[in-house]
């Protein structure tokens, strides 16, 4: 797509994060649209574009009374809005519509009205994996990691270290649900999930939502906040069966999304700011690493470990806490988004001085999609 | 003893001849005739060339342990804490399984273990494919 022709103008999450038993998963959608639209002044019938997964584009637009000219509901998981972000890029330079609200709801912790996802016995993971006894992601995701650490010789204290790093940033965020320090070894003392994963490597579960508004850079002028323009996008899809994932130790989606949003960007690894991995376990942020290339393969927990990820290191990296410890309702990829959008407006409450670029790395499913949005906050 | 049941497949079209097989103590693959490829899970065409013309092939059930997790949390129809792994077949294909007939412990699993395949009946209709260390 064409560098910084399209710009984040409006950007929220619901106005309560957490345990919000009152509200249903489009209510969740609707009150971060709400705010959304009163970050940037705009009211639904402004709105012709509209994009969001777990609920269906038609629900949305009923639901806050939008008539789009373009919708899109692509839904593969927890990047999904990375991949609406791209979309939406798109739709708005082809002039399909002018201003585009992507939104994210759900109610991950309260389950109120959310929408089933049911095991199909005869889908090829219904036949395949789930008679084996997998039970959610923290017995999938999970799965390549022993291989991982076999292969570049990882420790257990090196991937606890992941979690001991944006515990560290989580302090900083009045929002963020856990903000007490832990050690290595509080992680490794932590209840075992799936070995060896235990909870404090685990994401959180929550209520929550966010909501992007999109519209052109020439547009995006008029607006009252500082636009956020897209400066590189990416995305890839693998599959959905973690067992047939190609490479145990790397992330096919991540590698094919990053090097896009890379090349489209134009940028060096050294002129990235402020980085958000998609958190949702501990070791996402090493696939992250060294398959969007900031390191080599192997060399992401040492990264880590040196603290350059860290308050003060050279590549901050999951500064609002993460999935470990800010939030995660179970598609986190829109809140890995609205802190890059804060990073990139100067508002974010951990915020890295003088950021100018910031890439927003994202995955679904169980490393079974990718999205990656590079983000630069001057028009020049 | 294990809360509920584990939850069983239910075969498709394209996927009837490998439950055939396992019912029947073989574990099936498919090759392509075009490029040689074996593959898994089944589909009537190759995943590497797109030929429609491929064959059933019994596998040799021989395969190594290639990455799990061990769970330690109740699932319905098991007894935690148990591990659920991948291996990777002599052949190249690899699949989910589970591991008996030994203790569901980081010390007895080691990856790149010699493991070969095993059929445990379910109901009538459907035997999965489990694996074991390999000469037990």
């Amino acid at each position: 797509m064409k560098q910084k022709s399209v710009a984040v103008v409006g950007a929220a999450e619901t106005t309560q994060l957490g345990v919000i038993p009152g509200m249903s998963q489009i209510q969740l959608h609707a009150d971060a649209a709400l705010n959304a639209m009163k970050d940037c002044g705009l009211k639904p019938s402004d709105i012709d574009g509209v994009a969001t997964a777990g609920e269906v584009p038609q629900a949305l637009a009923q639901y806050l009374g939008i008539t789009p000219t373009w919708a899109d509901g692509t839904a593969v998981g927890g990047c999904s809005f990375m991949l609406h972000v791209r979309h939406a890029a798109a739709a708005i330079n082809e002039e399909l519509c002018k201003t585009v609200l992507i939104t994210h709801g759900e109610s991950g912790k309260s389950r109120v009205a959310p929408t089933p996802r049911p095991p199909y016995p005869d889908s090829l993971a219904g036949q395949f994996e789930a008679p084996y006894g997998v039970f959610g992601p923290p017995t999938m995701f999970t799965i390549p990691v022993m291989r991982y650490m076999k292969t570049y010789g990882i420790t257990e204290e090196q991937i606890a270290m992941v979690s001991v790093v944006q515990r560290e940033w989580a302090a900083k965020n009045p929002r963020a649900t856990f903000k007490d320090p832990i050690t290595v070894a509080d992680v490794l003392k932590s209840r075992m999930i799936a070995y060896p994963f235990r909870i404090l490597m685990c994401c959180l579960v929550t209520d929550g939502g966010g909501a992007l508004i999109l519209t052109s850079a020439e547009r995006a002028k008029d607006f009252p906040t500082k636009p956020v323009y897209i400066l590189g996008t990416g995305e890839s899809v693998e599959g959905p069966m973690i067992s047939q994932m190609e490479d145990f130790t790397s992330s096919k989606a991540f590698r094919v999304s990053g090097k896009k949003a890379f090349d489209e960007a134009g940028i060096k690894h050294s002129d990235v700011d402020h980085l958000m991995i998609y958190d949702a376990f501990a070791h996402l942020p090493l696939y992250g690493l060294e398959d969007l290339g900031f390191v080599k393969r192997g060399e992401a927990a040492a990264f880590i470990g040196e603290r350059h990820t860290a308050i003060g290191g050279k590549l901050p990296c999951n500064t609002n806490g993460g999935g470990l410890s800010y939030m995660h309702s179970g598609m986190y990829g829109m809140y890995a988004l609205q802190e890059s959008v804060r990073q990139m407006r100067g508002i974010a409450p951990a915020q890295v001085k003088d950021a100018k670029i910031s890439v927003c790395h994202g995955v679904g499913g169980m490393f079974a999609a990718s999205g990656t949005i590079i983000f630069s906050n001057e028009k020049g | 003893m294990a809360e509920g049941k584990r939850p069983l497949p239910k075969p498709t079209p394209e996927t009837q001849h490998y439950w055939e097989g396992a019912k029947a103590g073989e574990l099936r693959l498919q090759t392509c005739n075009d490029c040689s490829k074996t593959y898994f899970p089944p589909r009537p065409f190759c995943p590497k060339c797109g030929s429609r013309s491929v064959k059933v092939v019994k596998a040799s059930g021989k395969a190594k342990l290639f990455s799990y997790v061990i769970h330690a949390r109740p699932a319905p129809g098991f007894d935690p804490p148990y591990a659920i792994a991948v291996v990777e077949l002599a052949e190249g294909p690899r699949m989910m399984t589970n591991i008996v007939g030994c203790p569901q412990t980081p010390e007895a699993l080691k990856l790149d273990m010699d493991l070969e395949v095993t059929f445990e009946a379910q109901n009538d209709a459907i035997s999965l494919p489990f694996f074991k260390p390999a000469g037990k």
